[in-house]
C-alpha cells in the first residue's frame, strides 16, 4: 500500500530547505523501492520545527522535524512505517503546540492539499457556501452580524454592519476586495491562508459576494508573496473550473468573477482607500473619508473591504452558525483570533486562540521565550504602527478593548518579541524612518511629521537637549495623531510614545562631550 | 520556488513590445498597474521611454503613468542587477540581528544599501517578507529564505552568481 507523506510548501518552510527535504525523500525512497506520495500541505504553523515532515497512519498523522534534507537517508526507514527516531515528534495532534489551540480558521491548513478541491470539502469545505446560496442576503448579514466578526486587519469593525451598508446600496455593480496587502512586520498569517488554503478565502469572498449583491471581486496581493499570488490564481483556475466562480456560482443563476492584482511594494497600499485607487491603476495616495468605500468605494462603486481573515472566518460562521462561532472570545471581541508570535522568539509560529488568552501565555507558554535565551525586554503588538509593551503587561487579556485601554493595539494578531538586546530609542526613531519611508505624501502631518519626528529623535540620540526634544517629539505626536488622514501618521506615534513612556531609560543619553 | 537562472532573459529596448503589451492588457479593469509589472518583469525594468506608449495607449497623461511609476518601490529606473538580493530590515527580522547582517553584506560587497555592485550584487531594503517567525529573512532572486547567518547568506548569493 502507497505510504502518504505531507512535506510543506509554504513560503516559510520553503525558506527553510522544504524542497530539498522533499526532493530527498523522494530520491530516497526511489532508491528502496517504497512506495511514497508525497503531499505538499500549507504550514501547521509550527515554525521552529520546518521542515516539519508528517506520514498517514492508521492512527491519524506522525510527525518528524525539523527535516533537513541531509536528515532524510537516516530517517526515511523509520519515517516508512511511523517508527521512532530522535527528531520523531509523536502523533501531530498531540504536538501541546497544536493541541491547545482553538483552529477555526487555520483548521485545515497544514492539513490538506491546498489545490484539492475534493480534499477541501472533505474537511468541511463549502459547507458555508451551500447554505448561503439558500438564504436571502439579508440573512447572511445578519448571520455574520451575530457571529461578532470584526475586521480582522487591525480596525475590527463589525463585519456584518459593513455587508449590510453596501447590500443597501443600489446596484447593479458592487464589488468585493480583500485587502491582502499584508505589510505588517510579524504578520503572516494572511500568506498562510492563501497559500495554505486559498480556497477558504475564495469561498468568504463569494459569500460576501451574495450577501451584497457584489458580482465582482478583487484579491490585491503584495508583491513580496510570489508564492501567494500564484497559489491564489491556482485555486481561482479549480474553481472556475468546477463552477463556483463565473456566471452561475454553483448552478444558482447568481455570478461572481474574481481577480487577483498584485501590489508593486507600497506598504500604504494596505490602507483601504490606498488600496482601492492603486486597484484603480493610481498612485497608491490615501482618499479622504466620507465617502465610506462601502457606499462609493472601487470605482466609485459600493465595496466591501475586507482584510484575508476576516473573509477566511466568513465560510466557517456560515457552516457551524453564529452562536457557534461567537461562543468563543470575550467581551466585545468574539470568536478567535490568529496571532502570529515573531521576532526573538523560541516557537514563533501561528497561534489561533479564543479572544482573551493572556499576551504571558502567547509569549511564554506557545513561544517558549525568547530565542537567544536572553531576557525579554518588550514586544510589539499589531504590526509598525502599533505599541511596544512592557513585561507587567503581560498579564492583559488579548482583546480588542482591553489592549486599547493599555495604549495598546492588537492589530492584525502580530507579536514581535525582542530580547534585553533591544534599545528602544532606536526602535522609535525606527518608527519615524519607515513613516517616512511609506507615507503616501498626501497629508502634511504625516509626510513632514515623519522627517522631523525622526531628525528629533536623532538628536535624542546624541544626547543634545534630550528633555526639550522629548517634549517636541510629545507634541509632533499629537499633532501626527490628530491630524493625519489616515492610519500611517495616525499611529506611527504609537510605538514612539510607547517607548519613550515604557523605556525612558533608553532615552537618557549622555549630552555630547563638546556641550560639557 | 523559481530563481532567475531559468527565467526568460531580460529583452532590450523594444517600443513596438511595450506598445504590444500594453494593448493586449488594455482591457482590464486599472490596466496601469498590470501593464507595469508586465513591463518591469520583461525588461527587468521600466523604461522612462515606454511611458508616452503607455500613456497614449491608455488615454492618460504621461505625467500620471510617471507619477504611479515614481510612487511604487517595485519599479525600477534601470535594469536589474544580475542577482537581486532583498533584505529585510523590519522589527521582527530586526530583533534577530538583521541590521548587523545587512551591514556586513553591504561592506562586502563594497555598496551601499539600495545600490547595485561593480558584480551585478544589488541589495535592496525591504520591510516585511511575512516569514517573521524565520528570521532574518531575505528574498534572493525572488526566492525567499529564511533563519539567515552571514555564511547562509554568502553561499546562497554566490550560488546565484554561479
Amino acid at each position: 500500500m502507497s505510504i502518504t507523506v505531507y512535506v510543506p510548501a509554504d513560503s516559510a518552510a520553503l525558506s527553510v530547505g522544504a524542497e530539498e527535504t522533499a526532493a530527498a525523500i523522494s530520491r530516497e525512497a526511489g532508491a528502496r523501492g517504497l512506495d511514497m506520495k508525497i503531499v505538499r500541505n500549507g504550514s501547521r504553523g509550527l515554525f521552529w520545527l520546518e521542515p516539519l515532515v508528517e506520514v498517514m497512519t492508521s492512527a491519524g498523522r506522525v510527525a518528524y522535524g525539523p527535516v533537513s534534507g541531509a536528515d532524510v537517508p537516516g530517517l526515511i526507514e523509520a519515517l516508512s512505517v511511523a517508527g521512532a527516531h530522535p527528531l520523531c515528534l509523536g502523533p501531530t495532534d498531540e504536538i501541546p503546540y497544536l493541541k491547545s489551540q482553538e483552529r477555526l480558521t487555520f483548521a485545515r491548513i497544514g492539513v490538506i492539499d491546498p489545490l484539492d478541491l475534493a480534499d477541501y470539502e472533505a474537511h468541511g469545505g463549502l459547507a458555508g457556501l451551500r447554505r448561503a446560496l439558500v438564504m436571502e442576503p439579508a440573512a447572511i448579514c445578519d448571520e455574520v452580524t451575530e457571529s461578532g466578526l470584526r475586521g480582522r486587519g487591525g480596525a475590527g469593525f463589525p463585519a456584518g454592519i459593513k455587508w449590510k451598508t453596501v447590500r443597501e446600496q443600489p446596484g447593479p455593480l458592487k464589488y468585493v476586495c480583500c485587502n491582502a496587502d499584508e505589510g505588517d512586520s510579524g504578520t503572516f498569517a494572511d500568506r498562510m491562508v492563501m497559500e495554505g488554503d486559498p480556497f477558504m478565502l475564495i469561498e468568504g469572498m463569494i459569500i460576501a459576494g451574495l450577501a451584497t449583491g457584489a458580482t465582482e471581486g478583487f484579491v490585491y496581493i503584495r508583491s513580496e508573496y510570489p508564492r501567494a499570488v500564484a497559489q491564489m490564481e491556482a485555486a481561482i483556475g479549480v474553481l472556475e473550473r468546477a463552477g463556483w466562480l463565473g456566471p452561475d456560482v454553483g448552478g444558482s443563476g447568481r455570478a461572481f468573477r474574481l481577480h487577483v492584482r498584485k501590489g508593486a511594494g507600497a506598504y500604504i497600499c494596505g490602507e483601504e482607500s490606498s488600496m482601492l485607487e492603486s486597484l484603480e491603476g493610481r498612485r497608491g495616495t490615501v482618499r479622504a473619508k466620507p465617502p465610506i468605500a462601502a457606499i462609493a468605494g472601487l470605482f466609485g462603486k459600493p465595496t466591501v473591504v475586507n482584510n484575508v481573515l476576516t473573509l477566511a472566518s466568513v465560510p466557517v460562521v456560515l457552516a457551524r452558525g453564529a452562536a457557534f462561532y461567537r461562543d468563543f472570545g470575550m467581551g466585545r471581541s468574539r470568536g478567535t483570533q490568529p496571532f502570529q508570535l515573531a521576532g526573538n522568539v523560541k516557537r514563533g509560529g501561528l497561534v489561533e486562540k479564543a479572544f482573551g488568552v493572556t499576551l504571558r501565555e502567547l509569549i511564554e507558554d506557545f513561544g517558549g521565550g525568547t530565542a537567544t535565551g536572553r531576557p525579554f525586554r518588550t514586544a510589539q503588538l499589531g504590526g509598525p504602527l502599533g505599541a511596544y509593551i512592557s513585561e507587567d503587561m503581560l498579564d492583559l487579556p488579548a482583546d480588542y478593548e482591553a489592549l486599547a485601554e493599555a495604549g495598546a493595539m492588537l492589530g492584525h494578531g502580530g507579536i514581535v518579541v525582542f530580547d534585553e538586546s533591544v534599545d528602544m530609542a532606536e526602535m522609535a526613531r525606527f518608527a519615524f524612518e519607515f513613516c517616512e519611508i511609506e507615507s503616501c505624501g498626501k497629508c502634511t502631518p504625516c509626510r513632514i511629521g515623519a522627517i522631523r519626528g525622526r531628525e528629533t529623535v536623532e538628536k535624542v540620540l546624541r544626547g543634545e537637549n534630550v528633555a526639550a526634544n522629548i517634549a517636541l517629539i510629545d507634541d509632533l505626536c499629537e499633532l501626527m495623531r490628530d491630524g493625519s488622514l489616515c492610519a500611517m501618521g495616525g499611529l506611527t506615534p504609537m510605538p514612539v510614545l510607547s517607548a519613550i513612556r515604557l523605556f525612558p531609560e533608553d532615552f537618557d543619553r549622555a549630552a555630547p562631550l563638546a556641550a560639557e | 520556488m523559481r530563481g532567475n537562472a531559468g527565467a526568460i532573459p531580460a529583452a532590450s529596448w523594444d517600443p513596438a513590445l511595450v506598445r504590444g503589451i500594453a494593448e493586449e492588457m488594455k482591457g482590464q479593469e486599472g490596466a496601469l498597474l498590470p501593464i507595469l509589472h508586465a513591463l518591469n518583469e520583461r525588461f527587468g525594468y521600466v523604461d522612462e521611454r515606454a511611458e508616452p506608449l503607455v500613456a497614449e495607449v491608455l488615454n492618460l497623461s504621461r505625467a500620471e503613468v510617471h507619477g504611479v511609476i515614481s510612487f511604487y518601490h517595485d519599479f525600477r529606473a534601470a535594469p536589474a542587477g544580475r542577482v537581486s538580493v532583498k533584505v529585510c530590515r523590519a522589527e521582527a527580522c530586526q530583533s534577530m540581528g538583521a541590521l548587523a547582517l545587512i551591514e556586513r553584506l553591504c561592506a562586502r560587497h563594497g555598496v551601499a544599501l539600495g545600490d547595485t555592485s561593480a558584480g551585478g550584487i544589488a541589495i535592496e531594503p525591504v520591510y516585511c517578507l511575512g516569514n517573521c517567525a524565520c528570521a532574518p529573512a531575505a528574498m534572493i532572486n525572488e526566492c525567499l529564505h529564511g533563519r539567515l547567518d552571514a555564511d547562509r547568506l554568502d553561499r546562497l548569493i554566490a550560488e546565484q552568481e554561479a
